[in-house]
């Protein structure tokens, strides 16, 4: 378990200091997109140097390191509960090297014991496959961000919004526009269309582990994907809400299936600074390749 | 770009307007929610501790000590700064701020105590933990760690062309509303 270890804390100082690429290539494509010389220009700009800076120093991009999400995709008889304990050590560890903030709360006595380990932190989501190969995701989603999330219960009569694409595009604009600047925009929405309350949110958040050029395989979710990004751009919020161009930097939807009664759109917000990497196992737990 | 030197006068400030792009060099004093809620329950500064002409910066640094006992800024992004809106305006004009940075802006009663006693808004680039951090030089000196905690604590912080954002200035304008406004109404034609 030693070797599996090495690769998580390594997976998490990664993720910690280094923007993916895809999603780098994005925040400079907007930066030369906003006008010359407007606020919104010298926020990206400085954001952008951020990035630099913390690849370069191996340090955390943002001091909120985030709530630490794992997502495992792994072959029938793997052994979860062996990397559920390897994993919390990483992460015990990484916080020791300050790759994490001390960042865990206990929720009723406000305590922080420094180690972000405890009940439901980190959280791990365990998929199996027919395949002998072990992937692990790391997501970190900061809470300024999370804070600005939101469900909406269709049909919504504020908006008319009714249950179906269109209403679906007008909360999801409409999440954008309530969250202003204030999740440290430009953000990338992850959105699940369907499913119960926390199925809705869990799924939205895994949308947020696909890659920003990708295209969605359903037309008609590419599609509610390209509008809302084109309209939300248009509404002026800006890079942390100061006006501008660039409001989102990303969109991605998902539908699982719903009930009759029931008809959620579930939106995660995530910030610029946005840490997701993934690594492949090799059979001895060293790390084959990275996925971003 | 304007520069801003400590101490800040009542007319650099009043020449202030809302978009106004800023660097910050001199001194500023870290306070977050213990600080916000202890002023205004009518406790004072520790002595030899000023907020006149000065900025209060919301934020909660990572902060370690050297070998040599020195203090080093790891991390010091803005924190969120409606929690304050309770207490803002009656420290500015108790204590006599001229400035207050974070990020995502405050509400009305903060922006009165603005116009009133000339006082500005500026807003840093949330989540810039690092560039943030290199503009500050050095830790001057901390007050009210042991009653508060180091995130909580009033960090006296030098500073070297820290970068910010005017978002409410000293005559009424606030950036924030505009853009709610605006967007509010680019949006209501896009549904
Ligand atoms: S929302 Fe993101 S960038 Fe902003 S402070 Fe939180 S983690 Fe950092």
């Amino acid at each position: 378990m030693e070797a599996l270890q090495a690769s998580l804390i390594e997976l998490i100082r990664r993720t910690s200091a280094e923007i993916p690429d895809d999603v780098q290539r994005v925040i400079l494509a907007s930066l030369a997109q906003e006008k010359q010389g407007t606020i919104a220009e010298s926020a990206l700009k400085i954001i952008e140097q951020n990035i630099e800076l913390a690849r370069r120093k191996s340090q955390p991009i943002c001091q909120d390191t985030g709530t630490i999400l794992f997502y495992v995709d792994c072959p029938v008889g793997f052994d979860q509960i062996a990397f559920a304990d390897t994993a919390r050590e990483a992460v015990r560890q990484a916080t020791r090297k300050g790759y994490l903030r001390q960042n865990s709360v206990d929720s009723l006595t406000d305590k922080n014991d420094g180690t972000n380990v405890g009940p439901g932190a980190p959280t791990f989501h365990f998929h199996q496959h027919r395949a002998d190969e072990v992937s692990v995701r790391l997501m970190l989603k900061g809470g300024g961000c999370e804070n600005v999330g939101a469900q909406y219960a269709l049909p919504l009569e504020r908006l008319q919004a009714d249950r179906d694409l269109d209403g679906c595009r007008k909360v999801i604009l409409d999440a954008v526009h309530q969250a202003q600047g204030k999740g440290c925009g430009p953000g990338v929405l992850g959105v699940c269309i369907g499913g119960d309350r926390a199925t809705g949110y869990e799924h939205s958040k895994t949308q947020l582990l696909r890659k920003l050029d990708d295209r969605n395989p359903n037309p008609v979710l590419d599609e509610l994907e390209r509008k809302v990004l084109t309209t939300a751009n248009e509404l002026g919020i800006g890079p942390m809400g100061f006006g501008g161009r660039t409001t989102l930097l990303g969109v991605k939807v998902g539908a699982i299936n719903r009930l009759p009664a029931s008809y959620y759109v579930s939106v995660s917000y995530m910030c610029w600074a946005f840490r997701r990497h993934g690594i492949v196992l090799d059979p001895a737990h060293g790390i084959a390749g990275w996925l971003y | 770009m304007i520069q801003l030197t400590f101490p800040f006068s009542e007319a650099s400030i009043r020449a202030l307007k809302v978009g106004d792009a800023v660097e910050i060099s001199g001194v500023l004093f870290t306070g977050r929610d213990a600080v916000h809620k202890y002023l205004f329950k009518g406790g004072e500064l520790p002595p030899g501790v000023s907020f006149q002409d000065g900025i209060i910066y919301h934020c909660g640094p990572v902060v370690i000590r050297d070998e040599d006992g020195r203090w080093r800024v790891m991390a010091a992004g803005p924190t969120t700064s409606a929690r304050e809106e309770p207490y803002q305006g009656e420290i500015i004009r108790r204590f006599g701020v001229r400035g207050v940075i974070g990020k995502g802006g405050m509400g009305d009663r903060t922006l009165a105590a603005c116009r009133e006693h000339g006082c500005v808004y500026l807003h840093a680039i949330g989540g810039a933990a690092q560039v943030l951090a290199e503009r500050i030089k050095a830790v001057r000196n901390v007050h009210l760690l042991e009653q508060f905690g180091s995130p909580e604590a009033i960090w006296e912080l030098e500073v070297d062309r820290f970068p910010a954002v005017v978002t409410m200035d000293s005559h009424g304008g606030s950036l924030h509303q505009e853009v709610l406004a605006a967007s509010a109404a680019a949006l209501q034609e896009r549904l």
